[in-house]
């Protein structure tokens, strides 16, 4: 007999297949003591968004896209606006290259919402909760990525 | 890079602080094997003798957000270090059956009276829900219990005294019983 179609992963399944990445990630990024804090918040927010997610495609780019935005928070709460731009890269990048690299010069927030919008097909209740917002929020925050991105195109 | 055992361990205890665990399980060390015991927070709602497929079916039955969360599962798992050491009759716990359709509950609920050590029939659980000619379908829902040890369905045998199924293994069921004391 076939498989039902909906295919998200016990929770515990998708974080043992993706922690030890995202730890590795985390460390290079931050150091080892800031990348524990940051771990936790990447994977509590993934599991506040968990319940919203319509498939289980991507997950490993959406977590490391988590955890990207968990860097850039913290780093906003301690550095000055100004340094900010070179912190949003992590090092290992999702895969959906021609996404990414048109989206490069986006800020942050507008490039995760817009890469997970439409390079990964991710619903609005997830996105927001792993940028650590709200449903509207990642909306608004797609759609201002969208004319940003047009409004270079034409100019 | 392997995430630290400590930091692991703080994750879990988080998530489940912050309420964002839909069932918690672990893992436990039993005479019959190695067991999945997993809970709500309205009460203990799996026991599995094959942990792996367990998982998908706790995810289709109450939340894809299933974690393991060692702390959440002692007092059951207390209780049933007591039942294999023979300290313990009957088990003291608040059960979450809610994916668990009418009849099955019905035959579950009299399953649970059945005594420690004793040992009723497939056709006398039937009656006693009611439906005397379901015995047949008393056996589908004993092979689907959810919660086997704690609801016992080892103590359900066949017309003649034969131990005839168990979804565990007839050598599991044979070893509950004779750990209960039952003669066979």
């Amino acid at each position: 007999m076939m498989e039902a179609a909906v295919t998200i992963p016990p929770f515990e399944r998708f974080y043992a297949e993706h922690r030890d990445e995202v730890y590795g990630v985390l460390v290079r990024r931050v150091g080892r003591q800031r990348a524990e804090d940051a771990f936790q918040e990447t994977f509590l927010r993934a599991l506040r968004a968990y319940p919203a997610l319509r498939h289980g495609d991507h997950l490993r780019a959406w977590v490391l896209t988590i955890a990207r935005n968990v860097v850039i928070d913290a780093a906003r709460r301690e550095r000055p606006a100004a340094e900010l731009e070179e912190q949003a890269e992590l090092p290992r990048r999702p895969a959906y290259a021609q996404l990414e690299h048109l989206t490069d010069r986006l800020p942050p927030t507008e490039r995760a919402a817009v890469v997970l919008r439409y390079a990964y097909d991710m619903p609005y209740a997830a996105i927001g909760a792993a940028l650590g917002s709200s449903e509207d929020a990642a909306r608004q925050a797609a759609s201002a990525g969208v004319r940003r991105l047009r409004g270079k195109e034409l100019s | 890079m392997t995430v630290p055992t400590d930091l692991d361990r703080r994750f879990r205890d988080a998530a489940e602080r912050e309420g964002l665990v839909d069932v918690a399980y672990d893992l436990a060390d039993s005479p019959v094997g190695e067991l999945l015991v997993a809970v709500t927070e309205r009460g203990l709602c799996r026991i599995a003798y094959r942990p792996d497929d367990a998982l998908d079916e706790l995810a289709e039955d109450f939340g894809a957000r299933v974690l393991r969360v060692p702390g959440r599962t002692d007092p059951v798992r207390r209780e049933l270090d007591e039942y294999f050491e023979g300290r313990r009759r009957e088990f003291d716990l608040e059960l979450d059956l809610s994916p668990v359709a009418s009849f099955q509950r019905l035959a579950l609920g009299e399953l649970a009276r059945v005594p420690y050590g004793k040992v009723t029939t497939y056709g006398d659980l039937a009656k006693k829900v009611g439906r005397p000619h379901a015995a047949r379908a008393i056996g589908g829902a004993m092979n689907r219990n959810p919660i086997p040890i704690v609801l016992p369905c080892h103590r359900v045998v066949g017309a003649n005294g034969k131990l005839v199924g168990y979804a565990g293994g007839l050598e599991r069921k044979e070893l509950l019983l004779r750990l209960e004391g039952a003669r066979l």
